[in-house]
């Protein structure tokens, strides 16, 4: 890019350095295996520990799983969680964690690497900035399911409120039923694949990204429009789903595909008569 | 983007419409990333690291793709928020898949190095 004449350099715009930043240093292609976080505790699956929470506060059940990690145990049951919220947050490990029950407003947020099952229902924003791992609920979810996730898998097997993956930057939402109203709003990148029927407004004002529906979808909002299934899509799909014996009632063949328009992108610098036509 | 420039923003700054010409900054990703891996592709080291972690498939680095920082490829660390060049003995695929899983084991070889910037922050700022 060394030498070129911008327009931008001409109007004096450019004190900003505008390309990112890069990291050169710290790095050796030829480290020794790791596979694990330098903080995160050691454990091994294998070994297995339960508590009832039934008595116990939100943060005494946090406190507590990560007292059993610590302690080197890979497979961890809670019972009795009684819908309580924020529980299971800033698990920052590898792990096995069953949650016997159900969960309340924004409970596995914030984690990077366990694998997380509960076997009733969820609250608002389940597993919100999710990194890494997955987390499966066997039963409903409610609103804001995977709010900003970043990363790993988040299944529910039922169906989910309103605007599912809001803000997603990555990672894969999978609804095995149907999802409410403006999923996949302002979504930025990853994956969301629906089984059942999509509400309204699906795809609103979505940045990146990919949303796949099974059923039949309400309609779509701004800059939402269908994609083309490519065969590496179906390959991805089947594989995906399968691990969770899911599949959708209408084949993998026939799920249709959503993406960005990109017609928001930069949107702000549109002229006005730009904007109607986008809008 | 099609597999066809997997060497676009290696071979060239980028620039394609007026406004990026205009502002002098390629707009959005320098890579697709909405493609999805082709787990056929995956490394062996990869395949432990899955294994490691009670995976069955790529889970979070499928978001992971080699993207390209001042013309020189490069992968894009969350943990950081900056780009990590790759090594300039490691020899680039000619296809966008293969490229992704070299990025994505580097990335987890960076990360989960002690010499990796977060373990100065944890040591810092960790609360519990």
């Amino acid at each position: 890019m060394a030498g070129v004449e911008h327009k931008s350099h001409d109007m004096g715009l450019h004190t900003e350095q505008l390309s990112g930043r890069t990291q050169q240093r710290f790095f050796s292609a030829s480290e020794e295996e790791n596979f694990t976080y330098p903080w995160a505790n050691e454990v091994d699956f294998d070994k297995t520990a339960d508590f009832d929470a039934m008595d116990m506060d939100p943060t005494g059940i946090n406190l507590k799983i990560r007292e059993l990690l610590e302690q080197g145990y890979g497979t961890i049951t809670i019972k009795n969680p009684r819908a309580k919220h924020g529980v299971g947050v800033g698990v920052l490990n590898r792990a096995n964690i069953t949650f016997e029950g159900s969960l309340g407003y924004f409970g596995c947020g914030l984690i990077d690497g366990p694998n997380v099952r509960i076997t009733g229902r969820v609250g608002w924003s389940c597993a919100e900035n999710m990194m890494a791992g997955t987390v499966v609920i066997d039963k409903n979810a409610g609103s804001t399911f995977g709010a900003a996730i970043r990363g790993g898998d988040l299944v529910c097997r039922g169906d989910v409120g309103s605007r599912t993956g809001i803000d997603q930057k990555g990672g894969t939402i999978i609804v095995g039923g149907r999802t409410g109203a403006f999923s996949g709003f302002m979504m930025q990148r990853g994956r969301m694949v629906i089984c059942g029927d999509a509400g309204k407004n699906l795809g609103d004002s979505m940045y990146d990204g990919t949303i796949y529906v099974g059923g039949e979808v309400e309609d779509l909002g701004v800059d939402c429009v269908p994609g083309e299934m490519t065969d590496t899509d179906l390959k991805w799909l089947t594989a995906k789903l399968s691990m969770y014996d899911i599949a959708p009632a209408c084949g993998f063949e026939n799920m249709k595909k959503f993406v960005s328009g990109k017609q928001l992108w930069n949107y702000d610098n549109l002229e006005p008569s730009e904007k109607k036509l986008v809008l | 983007m099609s597999q066809n420039d997997v060497d676009k923003y290696l071979n060239s700054d980028g620039l394609d419409s007026s406004r990026e010409k205009d502002i002098g900054q390629h707009i959005g990703y320098r890579y697709d990333v909405n493609l999805v891996p082709d787990m056929d592709r995956c490394s062996p080291f990869l395949l432990k690291y899955m294994g490691k972690m009670g995976w069955a498939d790529l889970n979070w680095l499928e978001d992971v793709h080699m993207g390209y920082e001042e013309g020189k490829p490069a992968v894009f660390d969350r943990n950081i928020n900056g780009w990590v060049q790759v090594p300039e003995d490691i020899t680039l695929p000619d296809n966008q898949q293969d490229r992704d899983m070299i990025a994505r084991e580097l990335l987890i070889k960076f990360q989960m190095s002690k010499s990796h910037p977060m373990v100065d922050l944890v040591k810092a700022y960790k609360k519990f």
